[in-house]
């Protein structure tokens, strides 16, 4: 854990150094575009050619205005040192300010405030952050807090509605581990760098335009080569050095996303708790009504990104659907799980640094969840309306084997189904597209399908016969399979069931299962 | 002459300059694993508090499960007067145990469950088993980062000549503890 940290100090120092690099060399450039560009006089400078009878080369030129290249520096740098020093002292009041949080005491949410203690003597934080709650119904968490020691921690009201406790504590563990590595600082010092940089970009192209307007003609006539060929220059500048701090950012910005992942994962020994937290963000992100850019990286999820955007580059965050599953194909809880799990995920890369994966001995398993009680989480109106309709509605739900409830409407024709998370491929059992057919009759939904079931099924009424058939099933293969049983009630078998009998979840009745696939071979 | 002993004399100086950042940094990582200690006894502390509170409510609800409850209350007393870390890894968790088994009975109780002051504690029991699985963690995790230390050269020679001891690490004595300890209710 310690030397995850130092791996990312020594990271970190070289991101600071090389965007430091452009910072400082945007600022000579800009001395210099001022210099011999902007304050440039044509007519002077051929005044003195013809006085000297030699007019200075590029080189000299640039000699020449050495000077306002060091205060070009200098200001950059002063620049950057102002914005940065007013972060670090007010930058935690002003990221939470803007995002309207408001502290909270234990009373006002006693679990919260239990799962980031948790959190803090699992991370060894020296003194546990203040807790904030943003009141809006989008799904998000941040971490603000310059010294790790003065840190906080931000959550929307919305994310404590709708996550249970293994989730809400996969979250917070997340958040906290930014704290723990130090991340919050380094993204607001690197944050602050991008922002100069980009800045002082944009100064610099409406200078040379602006500027450039009133003597185009003048520099022409002159021949001004050394004025073209630093023109040249401070455009590529302009244009190339806000890029390539971006790219440089973002991907810092990413790599301490996985990290806090797998410190997360470490922390709470439950990957799945902040993998099923991350996919019902992702599910419903809502943007925050007055989420700004500065903000969005130190969410848990960008709120101001689209998912699916080319251009990845250029995002703080990577894919929440590939943190998703190299969390949930974690073996174990540690680091190393993690590490091989980003591999197999990303098929390229290395994610943690190899020290701390030395230093992680003994295999870290992956704890057991904690059952709620009904009574935790209370239902919203919402989901409550949702149940009530998926009772009511006809619709055929199939869980799959990985957790996600499929759910197919009345009118589904394919015999399979493939489930959104993990592709598996799922028969859709005809006993609960049947069932799903009474209840459309029982509601008065006459569908042409219920006519053709009608017309299909003989005369006899399954309920009276049900007493005399055997009760016995023989499976097909291994998919899900469903059928009904001899009182009428469906009854579903999926690719792990083995036992050679089953319970009818109504009459209670016992229904041997009989195994083609077995009796084939065995014959 | 001059120049030798110049030289001798700061050979020493350097060793010893050497001697000393070694063992302030034994002595930093010493106090960490105590800390940790420190932090997983506030937490077993917390436990032991919790409890007769937790007993109390049960006993209102359940009054046919006094085996149960008077089994927690013993271990409880048994944890609380026991010290050193191998013996108190074995009597919490026999602690975990007891704790373990009255959660299981008050499955019976719809009454129970549907108390506030219940539920209350209840997550207080939750955080608190959360706690001292997330404090044994941190703390192992010390241990483990001292032990290796001490052990490797050439910290071993400054660390044996100052009796520097090895940690023990907190461990549960059953395998199914081992994990994160965690009370279940459905």
């Amino acid at each position: 854990m310690w030397e995850a940290i130092r791996s990312n100090q020594r990271r970190s120092l070289w991101l600071i150094a090389v965007m430091g690099t452009l910072l400082v060399a945007l600022g000579i450039v800009i001395g210099l575009t001022v210099d011999m560009v902007l304050l440039f006089n044509p007519l002077q400078a051929v005044k003195t050619g013809l006085e000297t009878g030699h007019v200075a080369t590029f080189q000299e030129q640039l000699w020449e205005a050495r000077g306002s290249a060091l205060i070009g520096a200098g200001i950059a740098l002063l620049v950057w040192g102002l914005l940065y020093l007013s972060a670090v002292t007010s930058g935690d009041s002003i990221l939470l300010s803007s995002a309207r949080a408001r502290e909270i005491r234990r009373e006002d949410a006693p679990q919260l405030w239990n799962i980031v203690e948790e959190m803090t003597i699992a991370a060894g934080l020296g003194r546990m952050p203040r807790i904030f709650i943003i009141d809006d119904a989008s799904l998000n968490a941040f971490a603000a807090g310059y010294d790790p020691n003065r840190a906080a921690v931000a959550v929307t009201s919305g994310l404590l509605k709708s996550l249970n406790r293994d989730e809400l504590q996969g979250v917070l563990a997340h958040e906290i581990a930014h704290i723990r590595n130090h991340d919050v600082r380094f993204m607001t010092l690197a944050a602050i760098m991008l922002g100069t940089i980009v800045m002082l970009a944009h100064f610099l192209l409406r200078a040379m335009f602006y500027g450039g307007q009133g003597r185009r003609g003048s520099s022409r006539q002159t021949g001004g080569g050394a004025q073209i060929l630093m023109i040249a220059v401070a455009l590529l500048f302009a244009i190339l050095a806000p890029l390539l701090a971006q790219v440089l950012y973002f991907a810092t910005s990413r790599r301490r996303e996985y990290l806090a992942d797998a410190s997360a994962a470490r922390f709470t020994r439950y990957p799945e708790g902040l993998a099923s937290a991350l996919e019902k963000i992702q599910r419903r992100p809502g943007v925050a009504a007055d989420t700004n850019q500065a903000v969005a990286p130190m969410f848990i999820i960008n709120p101001l990104q689209a998912e699916r955007s080319l251009v990845r580059l250029f995002s703080t965050h990577p894919p929440t659907a590939e943190r998703i599953r190299i969390l949930r194909s974690m073996s174990g809880a540690g680091f190393q799980a993690y590490e091989e799990a980003y591999r197999a995920a990303r098929k390229s890369g290395r994610c943690i640094g190899a020290q701390t994966l030395a230093a992680e001995s003994d295999a870290v398993t992956i704890r057991t969840a904690s059952v709620q009680t009904a009574e935790d989480t209370p239902l919203s109106r919402g989901e409550a309306v949702e149940r009530v309709l998926d009772h009511a509605l006809p619709f055929v739900v199939l869980t799959c084997g990985c957790g996600t409830k499929l759910k197919l409407p009345p009118g589904w024709k394919r015999p399979t189904a493939e489930c959104p998370r993990c592709g598996r491929q799922h028969e859709v059992p005809k006993a609960q597209t049947a069932q799903v057919l009474g209840v459309a009759a029982a509601l008065g939904v006459a569908t042409a399908a219920t006519r053709a079931a009608e017309a299909a099924t003989p005369a006899e009424s399954p309920a009276k016969s049900a007493a005399d058939r055997p009760a016995r099933y023989t499976r097909r293969g291994r998919g899900w399979e469903s059928f009904q049983c001899t009182c009428g009630h469906p009854v579903q078998l999926s690719p792990n069931f083995t036992a050679s009998t089953i319970g009818c979840p109504k009459c209670r009745r016992r229904i041997q299962i009989i195994d083609a696939t077995a009796e084939a071979s065995g014959t | 002459m001059l120049i030798t002993l110049m030289v001798v004399v700061g050979l020493v100086v350097l060793v010893l300059l050497w001697v000393v950042a070694i063992y302030n940094g034994l002595v930093r990582q010493r106090n960490e694993v105590k800390n940790a200690w420190a932090q997983i006894d506030v937490q077993l502390k917390r436990r032991h508090d919790l409890i007769p509170n937790l007993v109390e409510t049960v006993k209102g609800y359940a009054t046919h499960e006094r085996g149960t409850l008077d089994a927690v209350i013993s271990a409880r007393a048994k944890a609380v007067n026991t010290h050193g870390v191998a013996n108190q890894a074995v009597a919490e968790g026999e602690l975990s145990q007891a704790l373990g088994r009255l959660m299981m009975v008050v499955e019976n109780y719809p009454d129970l469950k549907a108390n506030q002051n219940f539920l209350a504690l209840q997550e207080e029991l939750t955080s608190t088993e959360n706690r001292i699985g997330f404090a044994r963690q941190f703390y192992n995790d010390s241990v483990m980062k001292y032990n290796t230390v001490i052990e490797s050269f050439p910290q071993n020679v400054v660390a044996g000549s100052f009796g520097f001891q090895r940690a023990e690490h907190f461990e549960l004595q059953d395998a199914a503890q081992r994990e994160a300890p965690q009370v279940k209710f459905s």
